[in-house]
């Protein structure tokens, strides 16, 4: 259960070193500390920095703010929001919510899992996805819905989960937002 | 100085006690086990209820954590009470069986059945260990992690803490670990052997999966010599 820093190769410790840069976490701590709610403005942008909150950075704010690493801690793994594992490329969220649930979300996990090789908050090990799942995204009259990063696929099946992985590197050329599946098009408009 | 009726016992208390202390000092018992004195109330086990208001008013709180108001009407001990207390220990002890702590409230409190499933937590979240390492021990090395069904304790990112004395406090003081049951029969929930005099775990070992946050831990070294 406990990890022992001591047993990380030092390469992998440099790895760590490198690849947080001190003077911007500073920076950021300076920006927040001491106002009220500063310790989550800090949190919230070490993570827009970097996509997630790295161990040294968490030890860095824990010094500075004189706020203990166990409380910080705590904060950051209370709220879904905050990171504490690097991510993937593309972000993709599952709505397991009730609506989405009743209509076979469970098996869309299942199959992402299955092919993307990962079990749902990993990040597969090319750093391409991170899969994850989310509780209603108010979008329950076209479930089941999976968002790649914030793009919108609606009445989703098994069937189609290839569909959409082979879609994500042409997602950004389009607005997020949007629904991007015809049928689901078609079911608004209609 | 608050003057109150604890099972109609017109008694008075020094402003700012909680329920719980005006109750211990008259000597009406109440079981608890995320208290301790010398740590902040924290209210989390629920084992320490107590019934207070009269009529259609009269509602369940922690004695723990309720300070003693001017006129309150107290009863430690009332049907209510007592339904309350054996299912939050029927519950505790579906979460924690193991738990020698547990175990002997339940025998105590008659809790004769067990209708949940049982889970064999390491912990049942009392915060005992947190309050006792940063109030007492002023290190702060554990604390709460995660939130809802994972919500746990630990070090953070679980990595070998720098700040922990090594001082036992979050071992002595847990009801999960302290004393483990070795708890013979998985199948039969409620052991309640030790009340009858004849412990069929006299003769097993089984202290091997200890839990605690020591690293190294002083009791399994000690327990390996
Ligand atoms: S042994 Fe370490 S974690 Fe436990 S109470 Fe002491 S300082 Fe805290
Ligand atoms: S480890 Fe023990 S003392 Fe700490 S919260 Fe869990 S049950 Fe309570
Ligand atoms: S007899 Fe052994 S297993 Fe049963 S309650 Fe007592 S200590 Fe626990
Ligand atoms: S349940 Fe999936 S959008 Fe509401
Ligand atoms: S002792 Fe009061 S809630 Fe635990």
């Amino acid at each position: 259960m406990i990890r022992d820093t001591e047993a990380l190769s030092s390469e992998e410790k440099d790895c760590l070193q490198e690849s947080v840069n001190s003077k911007d976490i500073l920076g950021i701590i300076e920006t927040h500390n001491g106002k009220l709610g500063g310790l989550m403005a800090i949190l919230g942008d070490i993570q827009t920095e970097y996509g997630y909150l790295p161990e040294q950075a968490l030890r860095m704010a824990a010094d500075e703010t004189g706020c203990s690493l166990v409380d910080l801690y705590g904060v950051a793994t209370f709220y879904h929001s905050f990171r504490l594992e690097p991510q993937g490329k593309h972000r993709v969220c599952i709505c397991l919510g009730t609506a989405c649930h009743v209509r076979g979300a469970a098996t869309i996990v299942e199959e992402f899992e299955r092919q993307l090789g990962i079990k749902v908050g990993q990040t597969t090990s090319d750093g391409e996805f991170t899969l994850e799942t989310v509780n209603c995204l108010g979008a329950c009259a076209i479930g089941p819905i999976v968002t790649v990063d914030g793009h919108y696929f609606s009445k989703v099946d098994i069937t189609k989960v290839k569909s959409i992985l082979e879609k994500v590197p042409d997602l950004k050329k389009v607005p997020a937002g949007l629904l991007q599946n015809e049928e689901a098009k078609a079911a608004v408009s209609g | 100085m608050v003057n109150l009726s604890i099972n109609g016992l017109n008694v008075s208390v020094e402003e700012g006690s909680s329920l719980l202390e005006a109750a211990k000092y008259f000597g009406f018992p109440i079981p608890t086990l995320c208290h301790m004195d010398g740590l902040s109330p924290y209210g989390a086990c629920r084992l320490c209820v107590v019934e207070i208001g009269e009529g259609p008013k009269a509602k369940l709180v922690s004695s723990c954590t309720y300070p003693a108001e001017e006129g309150l009407k107290v009863r430690t001990a009332s049907a209510r009470v007592l339904k309350a207390r054996k299912m939050i220990l029927e519950l505790l002890l579906a979460s924690c069986p193991q738990s020698k702590t547990i175990q002997d409230l339940a025998s105590a409190y008659g809790v004769h059945r067990q209708r949940f499933r049982q889970e064999h937590e390491d912990c049942i979240l009392c915060g005992l260990c947190v309050r006792m390492c940063e109030e007492q021990m002023m290190a702060k090395a554990i604390g709460f992690r995660g939130r809802g069904e994972n919500r746990s304790i630990g070090t953070p990112f679980d990595i070998k803490s720098d700040v922990c004395r090594l001082c036992g406090g979050c071992m002595y003081v847990c009801p999960a670990c302290r004393l483990r049951c070795t708890y013979n029969e998985p199948e039969k929930a409620i052991c309640g052997a030790c009340a009858n005099l004849s412990p069929p775990c006299i003769e097993k070992e089984q202290f091997e999966d200890m839990m605690c946050f020591m690293d190294p831990c002083v009791a399994c070294e000690i327990k390996k010599d």
